[in-house]
């Protein structure tokens, strides 16, 4: 076979496509986004779908896991703690068909809200664990994890990282190894978790994973490397990579690629051969509380920390390896570039609306790409945790500024693809609970941040299937809303938006604003208005300055005059315009 | 052992860019890593990846004082990555300004001499004025195959059919445009 450069994602993708995989899902989340949009590619073998949320995308290979095929979740590690409840009941189950979960950790936060490290997950939900360090590694443990997973019977999780997944490297493929489904048995005892059957299948799990740590103890997955010298030591994943570049030959390695259960006498036998052990990894001490835990005296976290991601030059400087290169200085300051809302837009629309209405409400946020809405110019919101939230923190925060006298109304912001999520729960909630709450959904008709996947506002899905459409107006009217409480505006009109956002202020109870746009981005709207943009009269332009307060990346100001900096990228939406006393902007072209 | 860092602002076409590169050097037989960290990267934030070949490459990524070449598409990039570049080491950079938020608002300034002061302080700069070649050719967005051409020409990498890797990585209809960009970015780093 051709060598070809894959990332980890894709290399993930095609292990399980060789594995025989016949059903995948995911909920999009960097960086594991990619795995599931690189399954695509082979929808004439398999079936692929995103999910709403990682918990329904967990239950949906679980059941296709169950009915006898292999099935393969993917997800962010913040998904995974969406998709706990399933899967620490599933070890118990265990499989029909091999199971395999796969989780995208993020050290350093490049695109996410924390940096939990889920190789405790595999620890504390009992399941096996594979961590791979480059791209062939991604391919030959996913099928390897499949055949585990059936083997053991036992959900397999395959652990890797932001530089994992986004990195490329050489891959040498195979061919798809087509596998027959496992028959469907009636099995109550095993699959129906109530007490008397739980019970039974803890003391099961418990068995299957000593016997999975047998067979790790002497796997050709786990590598020893002997080389001259006192210091071994012990890594997996990208970490072995780092330590390698940074040690080189003067140390000696065992990287294991099984990394839950521990594989206790080969790390002993390592141990034994070297007079210094160093545990290298990202993250939370995890290999090394295990391997003091076996009375072997190591040390590597208190060098390296728990916080952000590891690179050679960080562990040199930790184990003191040779001085940092030289560098030049820097000759001047080069200007921040925080990435920001795109010219076009929809969601600018509705944050330039809202500043109006600064001192009468106080706002929390979501994950998506409203997010950045938190900055400046808008300040949009001040409080951000994770999906769906958006919707929920409103109920309780509305209920502690009531109890201080704080007459401000709460607004709560999330996406179509996070009200689909679990939004629509928060949703329920507030209704039932009569909150004094405004939310507000910023409905862009796709799941924007990771890429533009489809999700289940729009009418094609991953495969390329007609799919019907589930309306959020819909949802929301389902959840028992008067209409006249209810108001979906297009967020670039600035009089119907703050028409709306002042409805919902001065209302007493639960008020929904759907802010409906499409992503400018999108290849269809693109399509539709091109050609259109914006142009500036400068002959017109007074210099008030009124219209870069929207914050638009097109438009510029220099020599006290206004200009389009970058019609190229200008979608002509209008918001500008609006803002010009003058009429000096107007839309042209498309 | 050789680094690569490619920097530029999201739209760019900084990966695209580096895809070509890599596949170039894995048909001359090296081991190749690359790395790029995306996510937010289409909201017009600074998009970095990172190639590294050689016999043999463990990490996939590069730390600062390490990078022998630096191609940067904006100015102001070209800057911010100045501290991974190795002592000795060579920028390829386009002259082309993109204004970020904090500078369109007014709060902070661009330094429009970035290209003198990277002169002054670097020991090998070379200004490829790819965005104005794109802009000649007709399309801006043909200036990342142009710097690709420039890279190509400074690393002196021969014995690949460029044009063929081009023709499989880049929309059908902007073929030709491509090719011809790449050859111009090409003569343009040959002929400093």
């Amino acid at each position: 076979m051709e060598k070809i450069l894959m990332s980890g994602d894709e290399a993930i993708a095609r292990g399980a496509w060789e594995a025989g995989v016949c059903v995948a899902s995911a909920y999009p989340g960097t960086p594991s986004t990619e795995i599931l949009e690189n399954m695509a590619q082979y929808k004439d073998d398999l079936y692929c779908s995103w999910s709403n949320n990682e918990k329904t995308a967990t239950e949906i290979a679980f059941g296709a896991s169950l009915g006898g095929v292999r099935a393969m979740v993917s997800m962010k590690h913040v998904g995974m703690n969406v998709a706990a409840d399933p899967i620490f009941t599933a070890a118990y189950t265990g499989v029909n068909g091999g199971l395999v979960i796969v989780s995208a950790d993020d050290p350093g936060c490049y695109s996410s809200q924390n940096e939990q490290d889920n190789r405790l997950y595999a620890l504390h939900a009992r399941l096996g664990m594979l961590e791979p360090s480059d791209s062939q590694e991604c391919l030959e443990y996913t099928k390897a994890a499949f055949e585990l997973s059936e083997k053991f019977d036992l959900p397999m999780m395959i652990r890797v990282t932001t530089r994992v997944c986004h990195s490329k490297s050489v891959v040498q493929t195979g061919q798809r190894n087509e596998i027959k489904p496992l028959p469907y048995v009636s099995n109550p005892e095993k699959y129906a978790m109530l007490p008397a059957n739980a019970r039974v299948r803890h003391v099961q799990v418990e068995k299957n994973l000593e016997a999975l740590k047998d067979y790790a103890e002497t796997c050709a997955l786990n590598k020893t490397i002997y080389n001259e010298g006192d210091i071994g030591i012990i890594c997996s994943g990208i970490c072995y990579m780092h330590a390698r570049e940074a040690f080189g030959d003067s140390a000696s390695y065992l990287k294991l690629a099984v990394t839950h259960p521990l594989p206790d006498k080969l790390i002993k036998a390592f141990c034994s051969k070297v007079k210094t052990v160093y545990i290298i990894e990202e993250g939370e001490p995890y290999l090394e509380n295990a391997i003091k835990a076996l009375g072997i005296e190591c040390s590597g976290k208190n060098r390296l920390g728990p916080q952000g991601e590891l690179d050679a030059q960080r562990i040199r400087a930790a184990f003191g390896l040779g001085e940092p290169p030289e560098i030049y200085p820097q000759p001047a300051q080069a200007p921040a570039r925080p990435p920001v809302l795109c010219a076009g837009c929809p969601h600018r629309g509705f944050y330039f609306a809202m500043q109006k209405h600064k001192d009468s409400i106080v706002a929390i946020g979501d994950i998506g790409c409203y997010s950045l809405g938190v900055s400046a110019p808008f300040f949009g919101f001040e409080a951000c945790i994770c999906m769906g939230s958006g919707f929920s923190i409103p109920i309780g925060l509305s209920i502690a500024l009531k109890r201080q006298g704080d007459k401000r109304k709460v607004i709560g912001i999330l996406g179509d693809s996070t009200f689909y999520h679990s939004g629509f729960n928060s949703l329920v909630d507030a209704v039932h609970q009569m909150a004094d709450v405004c939310l507000v959904i910023l409905d862009n008709s796709i799941t924007a941040m990771t890429g533009h996947q489809v999700n289940s506002g729009v009418e094609r899905d991953l495969m390329g299937r007609e799919v019907p459409v589930i309306p959020l107006e819909g949802m929301v009217m389902s959840a028992g809303l008067d209409k006249d409480r209810v108001r979906i505006v297009d967020p670039i009109d600035q009089q119907a938006m703050n028409a709306a956002i002042e409805a919902a202020v001065s209302t007493q109870g639960t008020f929904v604003i759907i802010s409906r746009r499409p992503c400018a981005l999108l290849k269809e709207e693109i399509r539709l208005r091109a050609g259109r943009h914006c142009e500036l009269d400068r002959e017109l332009c007074r210099g008030c300055k009124a219209c870069t307060k929207t914050a638009c990346p097109s438009l510029a100001f220099e020599g006290k005059k206004a200009y389009i900096a970058d019609a190229a990228n200008c979608t002509g939406c209008g918001l500008c315009l609006q803002m010009c006393r003058f009429g000096a902007i107007k839309t042209v072209g498309g | 052992m050789t680094n690569i860092l490619l920097t530029g602002v999201g739209g760019q076409g900084t990966i695209l860019t580096t895809k070509i590169l890599s596949a170039a050097l894995v048909k001359l037989g090296y081991d190749v890593k690359m790395s790029e960290i995306h996510g937010m990267s289409q909201r017009g934030g600074t998009v970095n990846t990172q190639l590294r070949y050689g016999e043999k490459v463990y990490a996939p990524n590069i730390s600062q004082g390490e990078a022998d070449l630096i191609v940067a598409f904006e100015k102001v990039e070209a800057l911010r990555a100045l501290p991974y570049l190795k002592k000795g080491g060579t920028i390829v950079m386009d002259d082309r300004e993109i204004y970020s938020m904090p500078v369109l608002i007014g709060a902070q300034e661009y330094p429009h001499n970035a290209v003198e002061l990277l002169k002054e302080t670097a020991d090998s700069v070379i200004v490829i004025p790819a965005s104005r070649i794109a802009e000649e050719l007709g399309n801006i967005k043909v200036q990342n195959i142009c710097l690709l051409g420039a890279l190509a020409g400074t690393l002196g990498l021969n014995g690949v059919d460029w044009n063929a890797l081009i023709a499989e990585n880049v929309p059908a209809k902007t073929v030709s445009l491509n090719q011809e960009a790449f050859k111009r970015g090409r003569e343009s780093a040959l002929s400093v």
